[in-house]
């Protein structure tokens, strides 16, 4: 089976990592229950015409795609997949209020086709004139993971030799309060649950490695539903099948983000004491469903870069190469996540 | 007849949410559809709601949009003529 | 690696068990009707509705009263524990299994009833987690207790199709022994009203290919298949209901809803299914066709079912006057169909047919017909270009 490697990726997030730098100027805000993206100037990118129906969710992905692909230089990829834990629910809102508002009435159908959780890689593909695969996945905190999964499989089952990837979640004032009902986000900075956010990261795989490429994709799996007591075992039996041990492992990047599932992390984080390095991210990004897709942003930069900007790290380390790199994330106990890349 | 138009010209504005255009941009006998202005058969359904909505003109075959609005002025003379309110 | 399919569950407007369905299909019986659950102003339009209750499907579930499944997850959990006790596996995690579900409307079902009575009181605050759709699977992986590999896909009406290439991939890569799909979605306002102001849904019964076809019926249900690979077949030893051919998506790219008048996506994913399967068009001697009854796709299909096979028109049908167009369900309910066709070595028929299209010369097969069936092709196509299609064989 073919090698997968990630030749350029971008993201869109909390902080300013659409400019090129990497966390240089980053800011950790303790005040906030909720960071906004920080977006880019759109017009530069859209035109007018183009972008009058896009909610942020497909603007954020259309650029994070395109600057993506521009990296790589890839212009048409062979596969488009995408990761939405929530979909486009700016538009889902807009039209479930238009609905009960209006009794049924007066309903144009914009905003019911925007919030198809498959517009966003479709109107990629729309813009790129791309006839190849092109599939969404929606599963909570799993989903750009998943769509990770099914991009290597791609290329392992040489029905494409690049693909584009990512995942993309937007927020809505009504969205985020329902969350915040049910504890799941913060209400203020004291209350249980975690700081939210936003943002959109894409990816261009491909077979064969290229100046740009970042690092190497060995493997992502995805577990439903795990009791810490089977968390190590999850870890371990992933990178036996990839013939490694714990301590081969040189840096860990993990989704801490302040409920009180972080016990998953702490436990991961113990199998790796000895060996690896951890990083936590999410302070800087705040929780999302495809906020992984920024961790792989950051874990790839860092194995190309062969540093970890200043911010993160939890003291002043000095670290021996970085070759093999873990990234592990869940939600609430549910949607394990574990991503192995390694250095090329 | 000249208000009505500037009155559409303003709907179709807001309702397609047409950024950086203004009235004046959209000649009288200019085609609304693929070429001029550029729109599609999404923003023919708006308009339909729109016809509803605003004048009470029921339109139930979208291929009727082709005729209806292929200007300002066959759209103008059309609403003129079936409004209802 | 052949992936076999080795089980089945379904739930559909004609029927709660394969039996049903079969019965329905053979003699020529629609399920189309109006809805008996479904609370909507638009209550002159005809649905493919399953005629369960929710608190009847709760009832037959066995789900504890303070449950919060949506309806879309009662309908999935139901349509796959029929398809695990239909493969008669017996310790689901004893192999590596996974489940690959597919939906489009979700637990927009229950959000839509209770949208701002979600500020006022608690009491139904439980279905705000579960309006997700990546809750949905979860309640369904629960349910059949599935623990390991599970994920969802939305691709609109190709949904459950997808769900069983991905599910495919996983066995072919070999990351899974054994793995559910299929998809589920249940009627709800969101999506009668979007397809409404679609202006795309019929006053009648939905005619497919017809001249005068006016548009569709929107269903529900729910369909899984188990998919094995043979290596675990050869230690189980478990009989093999059909196998998964070939199988191929491609995108339209032509605009978000609306399919292009060549059908060239729909051409495309026909393509790579049969170079997948290292098939020539003439080996298919059906095709259950997306055949959706809108004046757009059944033209857009046609004329790439044209270019597919040229004068070797194989037998096609579209079973939607039975069931509605029942969206990210759909793959999955005529992946079974078109398995029960082979089977049974029958054409189902496709119902309310009468003026053949001018433009094209397909004409759909609209009575029963016996006929040897060795291979069999289904296609589902979606919102946003997106374009499927799944071959089946016998042996």
């Amino acid at each position: 089976m073919s090698k997968v490697y990630i030749n350029a990726g971008a993201a869109i997030s909390a902080q300013a990592t659409f400019d090129g730098g990497f966390l240089e100027n980053a800011v950790i805000n303790r005040q906030d229950v909720f960071l906004p993206a920080i977006e880019p100037d759109y017009k530069a990118f859209i035109s007018p015409v183009a972008s009058r129906r896009m909610s942020k969710a497909v603007k954020m992905a259309i650029i994070a795609s395109a600057q993506a692909l521009n990296e790589s230089g890839v212009s048409v990829p062979d596969a488009i997949i995408t990761g939405t834990g929530a979909g486009c629910i700016i538009d889902s809102e807009k039209f479930l209020k238009a609905i009960i508002d209006n009794d049924e009435q007066f309903l144009t159908p914009t905003s019911f086709i925007q919030s198809t959780h498959n517009t966003v890689g479709a109107q990629i593909a729309l813009g790129l004139n791309c006839k190849g695969y092109n599939f969404t996945y929606v599963n909570g905190a799993v989903s750009f993971e998943s769509a990770l999964l099914d991009a290597i499989m791609q290329i392992e089952l040489q029905q494409a030799n690049n693909v584009l990837v990512g995942g993309v979640d937007e927020m809505t004032p009504y969205f985020l309060e329902l969350q915040q009902m049910i504890g799941h986000a913060k209400s203020d900075i004291a209350t249980v649950g975690s700081v939210q956010s936003e943002g959109a990261g894409f990816f261009v795989l491909a077979n064969t490695p290229t100046e740009s490429t970042y690092a190497a994709i060995e493997d992502v799996t995805l577990y439903n539903k795990l009791s810490i007591a089977e968390l190590p075992s999850f870890i371990t039996g992933f990178l036996r099948k990839h013939h490694l041990e714990p301590s081969q492992i040189d840096l860990v990047v993990a989704g801490n983000n302040g409920d009180v599932f972080d016990d998953y992390y702490d436990k991961a984080a113990h199998l790796f004491r000895n060996y690896a390095i951890t990083v936590q991210y999410k302070q800087l990004t705040g929780e999302y469903f495809t906020v992984s897709a920024f961790a792989l942003w950051l874990a790839s930069r860092i194995i190309k870069e062969q540093h970890i900007p200043e911010i993160l790290k939890p003291h002043a380390v000095k670290h021996k190469a970085i070759k093999n790199v873990l990234i592990y994330n869940q939600y609430r106990g549910l949607d394990h996540s574990l991503i192995l890349l390694k250095r090329v | 007849m000249e208000l009505l138009k500037e009155e559409l010209k303003n709907k179709i504005i807001e309702v397609l949410n047409l950024e950086e255009v203004v009235p004046g941009d959209i000649a009288d006998d200019a085609p609304l559809f693929g070429e001029g202005l550029g729109l599609d058969s999404i923003d023919a359904l708006e308009l339909i709601v729109l016809l509803d909505k605003d004048y009470g003109i029921k339109v139930t075959d979208p291929k009727d949009g082709k005729v209806i609005f292929k200007s300002i002025n066959a759209l103008a003379s059309f609403v003129a003529e079936n409004k209802t309110k | 690696m052949r992936i076999a399919v080795t089980g089945m569950g379904i739930i559909s407007a004609i029927g709660t068990s394969l039996e049903e369905n079969l019965y329905h299909l053979k003699y020529g019986v629609t399920g189309i009707t109006r809805s008996e659950n479904l609370s909507t102003r638009h209550n002159g339009l005809l649905f493919g509705e399953v005629k369960f209750s929710n608190e009847h499907l709760a009832r037959l579930l066995g789900l504890p009263a303070d449950n919060n499944f949506s309806r879309t997850a009662m309908l999935g959990a139901y349509a796959a524990q029929q398809a695990l006790e239909n493969a008669a596996v017996k310790d689901i995690n004893h192999s590596r299994t996974g489940l690959i579900s597919a939906s489009s409307v979700s637990g927009m079902d229950m959000t839509e009833k209770y949208l701002y009575d979600f500020k006022e009181s608690a009491e139904h605050r439980k279905y705000i987690d579960s309006h997700h759709t990546g809750n949905v699977t979860h309640q369904i992986a629960g349910y059949i207790g599935v623990k390991g590999l599970v994920t969802t896909i939305s691709t609109a009406c190709s949904s459950s199709a997808n769900a069983i290439m991905m599910g495919a991939n996983l066995i072919r890569t070999g990351r899974l022994d054994r793995v559910v799909v299929g998809g589920t979605d249940a009627l709800a306002k969101f999506t009668v009203n979007g397809f409404n102001s679609l202006m795309i849904l019929t006053d009648g019964y939905n005619r497919p290919f017809d001249a005068n076809r006016k548009g569709l019926n929107l269903g529900e249900g729910a369909a899984y298949l188990v998919l094995e690979s043979e290596t675990l077949l050869k230690k189980e030893d478990r009989p093999v209901l059909a196998y998964l051919a070939g199988y191929g998506n491609a995108n339209d790219a032509y605009h978000q809803t609306a399919s292009s008048e060549t059908g060239e996506g729909a051409f495309l994913a026909m393509e790579k299914a049969l170079a997948l399967a290292g098939l020539e068009p003439g080996a298919i001697s059906y095709v259950n066709a997306h055949g959706t009854a809108t004046v757009n796709n059944d033209l857009s299909e046609a004329r790439a079912l044209e270019r597919i096979f040229g004068n070797q028109m194989p037998d096609i049908s579209s079973t939607k006057p039975f069931t509605g167009h029942t969206l990210a369900a759909a793959g999955s309910i005529e992946a079974i169909y078109s398995i029960l066709a082979m089977k049974h070595q029958l054409v189902f028929p496709n119902l309310n047919f009468q003026t053949p299209m001018e433009e094209v010369a397909i004409q759909p097969q609209q009575t029963l017909k016996e006929k040897k069936i060795d291979f069999a092709l289904s296609n589902s196509f979606g919102f946003g270009g997106n374009c499927s299609t799944l071959i089946f064989s016998k042996k």
